[in-house]
């Protein structure tokens, strides 16, 4: 539970295999931001049998969509989004090699088991420190879509973003198991 | 009749949205410490501390709580000897949002619902306008996220299912909600009046500073017995387990049709915000 793992994506299988839920991460290097609009334009290119903006194997997507920063900041506020919204995608981007995202709240079956399946793992991130994590950033820059606004695919390099393991490789699910251990009645 | 003009309206809109995104109230801050006090799992206490912190950062160094700055919530409370000069209202409250979101930094996050084209300023925020007896008028100002909104229903219940279908409903929509709504949350409940106004009863009950005892002691009695079976549950800090579901369930009620027994539940993130002023 206490463990504190230090990742640098691209992420192996290796790397993503040795994950247990509730083990503390923190993530320094490369990641990608995307979340609903963005994430229905690379399945669309997926389905058109089109390349991806930022080649995905290995990698992880924080679903996020910032405030614009101020002058000076490099990213305005910057927690995660709720991920139920991106679980039709997630399982076709996983297949082709995503090993990691970091959201909130909890994943359906059907991406859970894609996580088993290809090994990859689901991160949660603080709901609501925006703030806070936007710290953690020290570069960004829009790699695709950028009329979306908010919701572009960034690539962010982060240092010591730190993240809480949620469904690891093996079908486990903190949120179930962190339930159960404090019910009462 | 006091004339106020309107380009006052949207001067002070811009500010409150700017200061409602930066700057938690202390009733939530107070709360989070009360929270603390409680909680028996160490990543919940973990969490509830990044949370007093995340605060501290926005109020220091004035960037937005949270990146969903929300859809812009008005409530107007207009006193009737006051005469708007110098353009119309909704007019001017939403050059106020446009003024706060663009000059704050803050995200733009309205859309067209097929499109989902961003609209670009945030606007149209929603407005509701009470008209009161008085000289002066009250602006508050509540940003609403869209992962606490999207937990929310509202329920036509039957008179038979009385308060205790009323407390099942809301401990089950928590439950159902989990980790999504950014626990620990605030749960507004509006009971009575119609379809749409028990949904406006539950918003409204959010504006209520955190800690404070509902007026009627009946309601204040049943939020007391729903917040133990919620934090019952387990749920806890962002939903990893713990003591800390929700901070505080508040209820407003009023009287319904005697066929009817409309119940709205609006689930609100621990990022309660809202700012208000008097002119």
């Amino acid at each position: 539970m206490n463990r504190s793992i230090r990742l640098k994506p691209p992420l192996s299988d290796e790397d993503v295999e040795k994950l247990k839920i509730g083990d503390r991460v923190v993530i320094s290097g490369i990641i990608y931001t995307g979340r609903d609009a963005a994430h229905k334009r690379l399945l669309d290119l997926l389905k058109g049998g089109k390349d991806l903006p930022f080649d995905i194997k290995g990698q992880i997507i924080y679903y996020v969509g910032p405030t614009p920063a101020k002058p000076g900041q490099v990213l305005g506020s910057a927690g995660p989004t709720t991920s139920y919204r991106m679980d039709a995608y997630s399982p076709s981007l996983i297949e082709r090699g995503l090993k990691g995202m970091i959201g909130k709240g909890m994943r359906s079956d059907t991406v859970k088991e894609a996580m088993k399946k290809y090994k990859a793992v689901y991160f949660a991130a603080t709901g609501g420190a925006g703030a806070l994590l936007a710290k953690r950033v020290k570069k960004a820059e829009v790699v695709a879509y950028e009329d979306l606004g908010p919701e572009a695919i960034r690539r962010l390099e982060v240092d010591d973003l730190p993240v809480i393991v949620v469904n690891d490789v093996r079908g486990n699910d903190l949120y179930i198991e962190g339930e159960k251990k404090y019910r009462k009645g | 009749m006091r004339e106020i003009p309107v380009k006052l309206i949207t001067e002070k809109v811009r500010d409150l949205c700017m200061k409602a995104n930066t700057d938690i109230g202390d009733d939530v801050l107070q709360a989070f410490d009360l929270a603390m006090e409680k909680e028996e799992s160490p990543l919940g206490l973990e969490i509830l501390k990044e949370l007093k912190e995340n605060a501290r950062i926005a109020t220091e160094e004035n960037v937005p709580i949270c990146q969903d700055t929300g859809f812009a919530v008005v409530f107007f409370e207009l006193g009737q000897e006051v005469h708007l000069v110098g353009g119309d209202l909704n007019g001017a409250i939403q050059e106020g949002v446009r003024q706060g979101y663009r000059d704050g930094y803050l995200r733009k996050s309205i859309c067209h619902p097929f499109t989902r084209a961003n609209t670009g300023d945030n606007t149209p925020a929603i407005l509701h306008t009470e008209v009161v007896p008085g000289d002066k008028i009250k602006i508050t100002i509540a940003p609403k996220g869209g992962g606490s909104e999207n937990m929310s229903r509202v329920v036509m219940l039957t008179p038979s299912d009385g308060v205790e279908g009323i407390k099942r409903f809301v401990v089950q929509r928590v439950k159902e909600s989990g980790s999504n709504p950014c626990p620990p949350t605030i749960v507004g409940v509006g009971i009575g009046g119609t379809f749409e106004q028990a949904a406006l009863l539950a918003k409204k009950s959010l504006l209520r500073p955190l800690g404070s005892k509902n007026p009627n002691p009946e309601l204040d009695q049943l939020e007391s017995e729903i917040l133990t079976e919620i934090n019952n549950l387990g749920i806890g800090p962002q939903g990893l387990g713990g003591r800390t579901t929700s901070l505080a369930v508040h209820i407003l009620m009023m009287p319904c049709h005697i066929a009817s027994f409309p119940l709205a539940v609006n689930i609100q993130c621990h990022a309660q915000r809202h700012k208000e002023i008097v002119i």
